[in-house]
């Protein structure tokens, strides 16, 4: 399974990946991408792979396998 | 801290973590610490001391007391997976504005955090314990350390950090230290997996490292003799607002707010709302304080959390509606401003909640409408939890104000006109 995952501290909302992958990707109010949280279907893997390859911020990545878990913050 | 002391109450002695019925300026001592908790309590543990904690953890069900009320032998398993030497952050940053207990305790009960400190420490196996806090709390701290003659089994460093908001926040904190930067970071690796020095690294609030001190020390069932069978034990509160004696209080987990709210004087006002667990927390009706029980389960009732342990009470004189556009106000500055939504969204959202509460703003079902979406393009969005909790904050404002709004709506205002936001200057 095949997801994409976005770092929303390195993404500047250029926008690039909203134009590569409208499939996946959907512009919020402000512009910054909303991300599909459902895995990326094997149709849409090489233009999810080119959407990430244009980001300038490297702020898009694809991740596959298991998901990792982890405690969020202290308490 | 600085508030008015009842002077019948000091004498009542009834605190496991704060000997006096508030916490007060003069610190335990560290002989007084020893007859009260015992020797030092790492010399408890058992052989396997990670697996032994871990058990005793889950026997109390023990849960961070930083806001996001994390298992704390959860957290013990993740950073003792890995075969590198393990680093101890006790965090009593406390960027929660309303919050006040865990400067509170580190200057009331230094001893209780350091044995709590140790005893973490030496169950993972850590080369160091950091304990990171405003740098006013530091004084006690070094008076603290310096009693105990560096008679500790791991070494104990002190740091001081900023005051902001965001700064608390675990991977904020561990930039902080690392980098001097103390905003969060999004990217793994997660604290536990790369933290302080490049190792994995345990992050406890303050409050919850005492909380095993008191648990190493008394065992679980001394532990138990507190709370209720599903939460036991005890915490602090942080009373602000309409309340005749505003300060830190230590309640049983699962006891009433009225009773601690009778502790304090009771309210100044009649009260129109509580804001339960602090800016990350929700607004309740004032209804709610007849029943509302301080726990997970009780406060899961209403919708709410316990958060950092805030109570703050809210006058009915005072316009909420003002009151909840100031917390979003503040809420969007505090932001630590690096993730889109949270910085375009929040602001938007503390706008729209201006001009709503300056009302009258026409359609109220258009701009209610359309903060809704605001907040669901927000929620989950950011790199750390800081505008989820804001935004759930806010909704609560939206739901339980809706009076309100509808009357401001129609340029009237249920409190009256020009009664200014009370979170402005009731905090602490």
């Amino acid at each position: 399974m095949i997801r994409l995952r976005l770092d929303p501290i390195a993404c500047d909302g250029r926008g690039l990946c909203l134009e590569l992958l409208p499939e996946r990707i959907r512009p919020d109010s402000w512009g910054y991408p909303i991300i599909h949280p459902e895995p990326v279907p094997a149709a849409l893997v090489a233009a999810a792979r080119r959407a990430v390859a244009a980001c300038p911020q490297l702020a898009l990545r694809l991740e596959g396998g298991a998901p990792a878990v982890a405690p969020a913050r202290s308490g | 801290m600085t508030v008015a002391c009842p002077p019948a109450a000091v004498a009542r002695d009834r605190g496991r973590l704060l000997a006096t019925e508030r916490a007060l300026a003069a610190a335990m001592r560290l002989p007084e610490h020893r007859r009260r908790h015992g020797g030092p309590p790492w010399h408890e543990l058992p052989a396997a001391p990670a697996a032994g904690l871990i058990q005793l953890a889950d026997a109390v069900d023990l849960r961070g007391r930083g806001g996001a009320g994390f298992p704390v032998a959860r957290k013990l398993e993740a950073v003792t997976r890995s075969r590198a030497t393990p680093m101890l952050l006790v965090n009593g940053v406390e960027g929660e504005p309303l919050s006040a207990k865990d400067r509170a305790l580190l200057t009331a009960a230094p001893h209780l955090v350091l044995d709590g400190a140790m005893v973490l420490a030496v169950a993972i196996g850590a080369a160091a314990v950091v304990v990171a806090t405003q740098a006013r709390t530091l004084p006690g701290l070094e008076r603290a350390l310096a009693e105990r003659g560096g008679q500790d089994p791991v070494p104990i460093r002190l740091a001081a950090t900023p005051q902001a908001f965001v700064a608390g926040e675990e991977t904020a904190l561990v930039h902080w230290l690392m980098a001097r930067d103390p905003r969060p970071t999004a990217r793994p690796p997660r604290p536990f997996e790369r933290g302080l020095d490049n190792r994995p690294t345990l992050v406890q609030n303050a409050e919850t490292v005492a909380q095993v001190a008191l648990l190493a020390a008394h065992g679980a069932a001394g532990y138990r003799s507190a709370g209720t069978p599903g939460e036991p034990g005890s915490t602090l509160v942080t009373l602000s607002g309409a309340v005749r004696w505003p300060g830190v209080y230590e309640i049983e987990v699962g006891s009433p707010v009225a009773q601690v709210l009778a502790r304090a004087g009771g309210p100044t006002q009649p009260i129109r709302a509580v804001l339960a667990g602090g800016y990350f927390g929700a607004y309740l009706p004032a209804a709610a304080l007849d029943r509302l029980l301080w726990s997970r389960a009780g406060l899961g009732q209403w919708g709410a959390n316990s958060g950092a342990g805030v109570i703050h009470l809210l006058a009915s004189s005072r316009c909420p509606a003002r009151d909840a556009a100031h917390l979003a106000t503040i809420l969007a500055r505090e932001s630590a401003g690096q993730c889109g939504p949270c910085v375009h969204g929040l602001a938007a959202i503390a706008a729209g909640l201006r001009r709503l509460a300056a009302g009258p703003p026409g359609a109220l079902d258009r701009e209610l409408a359309q903060l809704h979406l605001w907040m669901d393009e927000v929620r989950g969005r950011g790199g750390c939890r800081f505008p989820d909790g804001s935004v759930a904050t806010i909704a609560s404002a939206l739901r339980v104000f809706a009076d309100d709004w509808e009357a401001h709506a129609v340029g009237g205002c249920v409190a009256g006109a020009g009664a200014a936001a009370s979170l402005a200057g009731g905090g602490r």
